[in-house]
């Protein structure tokens, strides 16, 4: 166990690919020279060269659908997209070629390919920096996505991802990079199940990205008052493993979906309609939904403060729900 | 109206082998059209279905120009393209069935051909969509060292698209080994050429990223021929990415539900005087490298060649409604 934040374990990740698997190569904007925005990739240019980590203009339609062409041919792109805000102008590649070659093609074809992108608000970057858009690619079959929330994960889901022949998209939440932990470098992650990260009895928190750590404290603040959370963090959101859902459901009768998403079409709405259809009889309240207001994210802290998911409105929908 | 190209005079300088090659395999895409825009009628192949006559020159010259090493990115008007890179004629027809037996196991239909064996990387709908997936074929050649080229088609539409001009950016700056080649049939479905490029020169276009471009009459294989080579052998010797902008026109209407309002019908009388194969034909019967009888056999070879494919995807199966959701993904390797 080594004591390590997110952003570090990222980026062990990502060494690790790229000394372990001469395919693998890492491209985006500014991931070189400038050691990515986030400086998750800071030092990698110097140890891997320019070839293996490329810096790419800002087009992000010909490097995302030049990951998918590269991996086609045999190489194992790894994808890096500044925010996804700025994925949106690869959507085509992503949602016409990524999730349909395979297919369209009778299964002649593999995409090994990763996308990496920062996700999500709380960092005052106001309307075009901080949308948690996650959902809109949980919706197309074809492509898989993952949302490591811990360290653990921020480094494994992504080797995980490497060795999926699918196209994998990696949210990480934008807040989570300086997020300390501890890293064990031996244990096996896989991008197939939910986790639970806190057990409980009486109520189940359901969430997923930045959001864990903001449901983990109202379970703090919750059980202080005598009422156990049971928290569980999807980290895949396709496809969707609701199996640890429904069985602490089963237990708790209660559900309370905390989600950066906008409510309308949101991945709570999918989690919550799985709910019902395969758990009603476990229910003793309506499931409920905690999302991001549906405004385009403000720029003022208290305005960005009242748009997203808190772990205020978390506690208080949880006492909600306990009648 | 707009003026086809101009008429060679040249002289031929072909292999008699050759000259019959490239005329059989454009008689091949004539054909295999016909008989598409037939079945079509009698609703044998549905959905859309884009017709490659009168452009089928193009195809047939560049190809020439490519190893089974090389890889095809195509566009939605692929059946030539196919045809001409060597796809079975019965897998294609079988696809256009909707039939398991079809080259992307009637997944795909007439836009989406796909034969991984032979490095055609498939039919893109979406127009300029297939140009970033070429840059990607083409960077992974590049890093691994391979000496192969990724020949990339696209139509005149897609050179205001911007993934046309982030793809060639990219091209040029990273030196990738991509044919760009442009076929140019002066219409965006419906939309003239000169209503949608504020400057019609796409070779022009190419130029202002560095990419050495050539526009050559695309009603002339032999013209097409040498051109693309001449693009293709630089390409290959690693002088990065090339375009050859081909002037071509389309005979038919965009697709089957084409009405085809918006060009003249003395416009396309013109252009059907310049006719690809029967341009060629006249010229290699000048240059006494063609006989009727020849042409008869070629006709008559192709006729046949046609009556298989047909009789391939009529006997063709249906894919089972329960492998509806087969290979949405790969299975990871156990």
């Amino acid at each position: 166990m080594t004591a390590t934040t997110y952003r570090e374990a990222v980026r062990a990740g990502l060494r690790e690919a790229l000394t372990s698997d001469e395919r693998v190569f890492l491209m985006g904007e500014d991931v070189g020279r400038y050691g990515g925005a986030f400086a998750v990739s800071m030092g990698l240019l110097e140890e891997f060269g320019p070839e293996r980590v490329r810096d790419t203009p800002l087009c992000e339609s010909a490097f995302v659908g030049a990951g998918i062409g590269a991996a086609l041919a045999g190489m194992r792109p790894i994808v890096e997209v500044m925010t996804i805000n700025f994925s949106l102008l690869a959507l085509d590649q992503v949602v016409n070629n990524a999730a349909t070659i395979r297919y369209m093609s009778g299964g002649q074809f593999e995409i090994p390919l990763v996308v990496r992108m920062a996700t999500g608000g709380g960092r005052q970057l106001a309307a075009q920096h901080a949308h948690s858009l996650e959902a809109w690619y949980a919706h197309v079959p074809g492509i898989k996505s993952v949302a490591p929330a811990t360290v653990g994960d921020a480094r494994g889901m992504l080797l995980a991802a490497l060795e999926d022949p699918n196209p994998v998209f990696i949210f990480e939440h934008a807040t989570l990079y300086p997020l300390e932990g501890e890293l064990d470098e031996a244990a096996a992650v896989d991008i197939e199940r939910a986790a639970v990260r806190r057990e409980g009895a009486d109520v189940t928190l359901v969430t997923y990205g930045g959001s864990l750590w903001k449901c983990l404290e109202a379970a703090e603040q919750l059980a202080a008052e005598g009422v156990e959370a049971e928290v569980i963090d999807l980290r895949v959101l396709r496809p969707l493993d609701l199996d640890a859902v429904l069985a602490s459901v089963a237990r708790t009768h209660r559900a309370v979906i905390v989600d950066e998403g906008w409510r309308t079409g949101s991945l709570a709405g999918e989690v919550s309609a799985q709910i019902m259809e395969r758990g009603f009889d476990s229910l003793d309240w309506p499931v409920q939904r905690v999302c991001s207001a549906e405004v385009p994210v403000p720029y003022p802290k208290h305005l960005e403060d009242a748009a997203l998911p808190s772990v205020e409105r978390d506690v208080a929908t949880v006492r909600e729900t306990l009648g | 109206m707009r003026s086809a190209a101009t008429t060679t005079t040249e002289p031929l300088e072909l292999e008699r082998d050759h000259a019959h090659h490239l005329l059989r395999e454009m008689l091949r895409i004539r054909r295999f059209e016909e008989k598409a825009a037939e079945l079509y009628s009698l609703g044998k192949i549905r959905g859309f279905l884009h017709l490659y006559i009168g452009e089928e020159a193009v195809a047939v010259g560049a190809m020439q120009c490519l190893t089974p090493d090389d890889a095809i990115v195509a566009t939605y008007r692929d059946h030539g393209q196919a045809l001409a890179r060597g796809l079975d004629a019965g897998s294609l027809m079988a696809e256009m069935f909707g039939k398991t037996s079809g080259c992307s196991r009637g997944r795909g239909g007439s836009m989406h051909f796909f034969a991984a064996s032979q490095r055609f990387y498939g039919g893109y709908a979406i127009v300029a969509g297939g140009l970033p997936i070429a840059g990607g074929l083409a960077l992974a050649d590049s890093m691994q060292g391979r000496k192969r080229v990724t020949a990339c088609f696209f139509g005149d539409g897609a050179v205001v698209e911007g993934e046309f001009h982030e793809t060639l950016n990219l091209a040029a700056l990273w030196r990738l080994p991509v044919l760009f080649l442009c076929e140019n049939n002066l219409y965006a479905m419906g939309t003239a050429i000169e209503r949608a490029l504020a400057r019609t020169d796409v070779a022009a276009r190419a130029e202002s990223y560095g990419v050495p471009a050539e526009a050559v009459d695309g009603m002339n294989v032999v013209a097409v021929e040498q051109a693309v080579r001449r693009a293709a052998d630089a390409v290959r010797r690693g002088e990065g990415p090339h375009l050859v902008e081909l002037k071509t026109y389309r005979f038919r209407a965009h697709s089957m539900a084409d009405p085809d309002l918006y060009r003249t019908k003395e416009e396309i009388e013109q252009w059907k005087t310049r006719d690809p194969i029967l341009l060629f034909i006249e010229r290699l019967k000048t240059a006494e490298l063609l006989d009727d009888a020849e042409l008869e056999r070629l006709e008559r070879t192709v006729a046949a060649e046609l009556d298989e494919a047909v009789a391939f995807a009529e006997a063709g199966s249906w894919e089972p409604v329960e492998d509806l959701t087969t290979d949405v993904y790969a299975e990871p390797a156990p």
